[in-house]
């Protein structure tokens, strides 16, 4: 039996095309700013700027603008209100965190619910609807990816050291907080971009599973890069292919071949350690 | 005055969040010099660095330092923060941690140069670690780390180097060896300060000690430190031991 036709059956179709080519541009962008995100802890603030984002998405569909714009300006308004009240409150930061981004994520339930007849696009912001998507978001998708991949790009080296070291970043004379915000907003446009393939409530894994993957075995930075940003590409492909086949939630599929691929490695990490201890 | 003072303090108060931790300081240091602070913990000397590096704004008084006022030569110097302030578990290189020494002379979007890498490699050979450069820093001892992070401020080629406790966990012979890294340094005209414990080797490598308690209780050569008056006030009356002694106990 031959099952080359079989396997690139789905391709035919423009909706899965332009599915395969956003969840890569997702994954991309959130495999390298993810890397930052499991460095400095990050993953319970990208989780809530994801849900901060909500509000955003849903006010854009009422005023019929495009759903990713919205949600870029919440996640990147709620990504600096919460490192504001952090700093201003003398509040820990998850504290300042669990405040703003409920009271986002509040806003967006009541238009939410007060919308009569919400559709199938607003459904697929909470839960991703990646085989939905149109071309007009794929472009501005793509275009945010730039913007991000870019700016990453510039201030690599920057980023690096005040992650490292905040103290002697700052005593080399770089701008931690600058840093720092920039950081936040690259995390909320990632996050924007990525709400609408595998939904709010996916959002966080795509930031930190494959980077958290990679960090299991990588002994510098390079390799944490790679290895992030190759476990996010498979698992998004590999997941809109296996979403396909056996008639899934993209976005579900997506994160669940990701978590599949952190197990594995986990596991096999440790009987590999086990062995050597052996000798 | 034939030259200008490198570090110069006046009537300095500062502290974290309202509470006072140095009071009354005045200090003026010149180029070339090498200068220890000691003191017990919370005694102010991590307090009077990060004043001078311009890390921490002090409530009172005027500080200059190479001219300017603290953080606008941020290049012309290098500071080593306490070893335990820095994220030891990350995947990075002992040679991408000294490299960073040159990310501040670099223009964003910038990789490093042959300079950059030139300077890195050299500093790490300063400190004897250049076998190190591969090693992947998660598995370095703390005497390892306390180096990489010397040769991370040697790598800018700074003209004022400020040390904070850069002997913490470091062997007596690699801590001799810091020393005599120092003391080159200061000989082609670099300004050092460094804060340490370790009162025997204050004594045996220090032209000027700061005795430090809530500030400067005493500014003078290596002999303050046999003085049990300056002691006391300097260690609060519960360490009033020889220096042999309190160093012992540090290296205990």
């Amino acid at each position: 039996m031959n099952t080359m036709p079989d396997l690139l059956e789905p391709l035919q179709y423009a909706f899965v095309q332009r599915a395969l080519l956003a969840a890569v541009l997702v994954a991309l962008v959130c495999a390298s700013v993810g890397v930052f995100v499991v460095l400095r802890g990050l993953a319970f603030l990208g989780d809530a700027i994801a849900h901060a984002a909500f509000p955003g998405v849903v006010i854009a569909f009422l005023m019929k603008v495009n759903i990713v714009l919205g949600g870029s300006i919440a996640a990147v308004v709620s990504a600096l209100a919460i490192s504001a009240v952090a700093r201003r409150s003398g509040l820990k930061e998850d504290t300042a965190i669990g405040v703003v981004f409920s009271g986002m994520f509040a806003v967006g339930i009541v238009l939410f619910s007060s919308i009569r007849t919400y559709t199938g696009d607003l459904l697929g912001i909470l839960f991703g609807d990646v085989l939905g998507v149109a071309t007009d978001q794929l472009v501005v998708a793509a275009i945010t990816a730039a913007v991000i991949l870019i700016a990453l790009w510039v201030i690599w080296r920057q980023l690096v050291f005040v992650s490292f070291d905040a103290i002697g970043a700052a005593a080399a004379g770089l701008n931690t907080l600058r840093y720092d915000t920039l950081l936040l907003g690259l995390i909320g446009l990632a996050i924007a971009v990525s709400v609408q393939i595998v939904g709010v409530v996916l959002v966080v894994a795509m930031l930190v599973t494959p980077a958290a993957t990679a960090r299991l075995l990588a002994q510098d930075l390079r390799a944490l890069v790679v290895g992030a940003l190759l476990v996010a590409v498979f698992s998004s492909v590999a997941g809109i292919w296996l979403s396909y086949y056996v008639n899934a939630a993209s976005g579900g599929t997506i994160v669940l071949v990701a978590t599949t691929l952190f197990g594995l490695v986990w596991i096999a990490r440790g009987v590999a350690r086990r062995r050597v201890a052996a000798g | 005055m034939s030259e200008a003072a490198v570090i110069e303090l006046r009537g300095v108060r500062a502290g974290y969040e309202g509470r006072t931790v140095i009071d009354h300081v005045d200090l003026t240091v010149r180029r070339g010099e090498l200068v220890a602070l000691v003191g017990a913990n919370g005694a102010g000397k991590s307090t009077l660095l990060k004043v001078i590096v311009g890390l921490l704004k002090p409530y009172e008084g005027s500080v200059s330092v190479l001219g300017s006022a603290p953080g606008a030569s941020a290049r012309r110097l290098a500071y080593l923060p306490q070893a335990e302030t820095v994220n030891w578990d990350y995947p990075l290189r002992v040679e991408d941690v000294v490299m960073m020494g040159r990310v501040a002379h670099a223009a964003p979007g910038r990789g490093p140069s042959s300079t950059d890498r030139d300077a890195a490699r050299d500093a790490l050979g300063r400190v004897e670690a250049a076998d190190l450069a591969r090693r992947p820093i998660q598995a370095l001892s703390g005497g390892q780390r306390q180096r990489v992070l010397l040769a991370r401020t040697l790598a800018s080629d700074p003209e004022l180097l400020l040390l904070d406790e850069p002997a913490t966990g470091v062997d007596p012979t690699t801590e001799e060896h810091l020393m005599g890294i120092l003391a080159e340094l200061a000989a082609n005209g670099r300004t050092i300060l460094v804060s340490t414990h370790d009162l025997a080797g204050v004594m045996a490598h220090f032209p000027r000690v700061l005795a430090m308690n809530g500030g400067i209780v005493a500014d003078g050569d290596a002999s303050i430190l046999r003085d049990d008056a300056i002691l006391r006030r300097t260690y609060g009356g519960h360490r009033t031991t020889s220096p042999q002694l309190v160093a012992d106990e540090h290296h205990a």
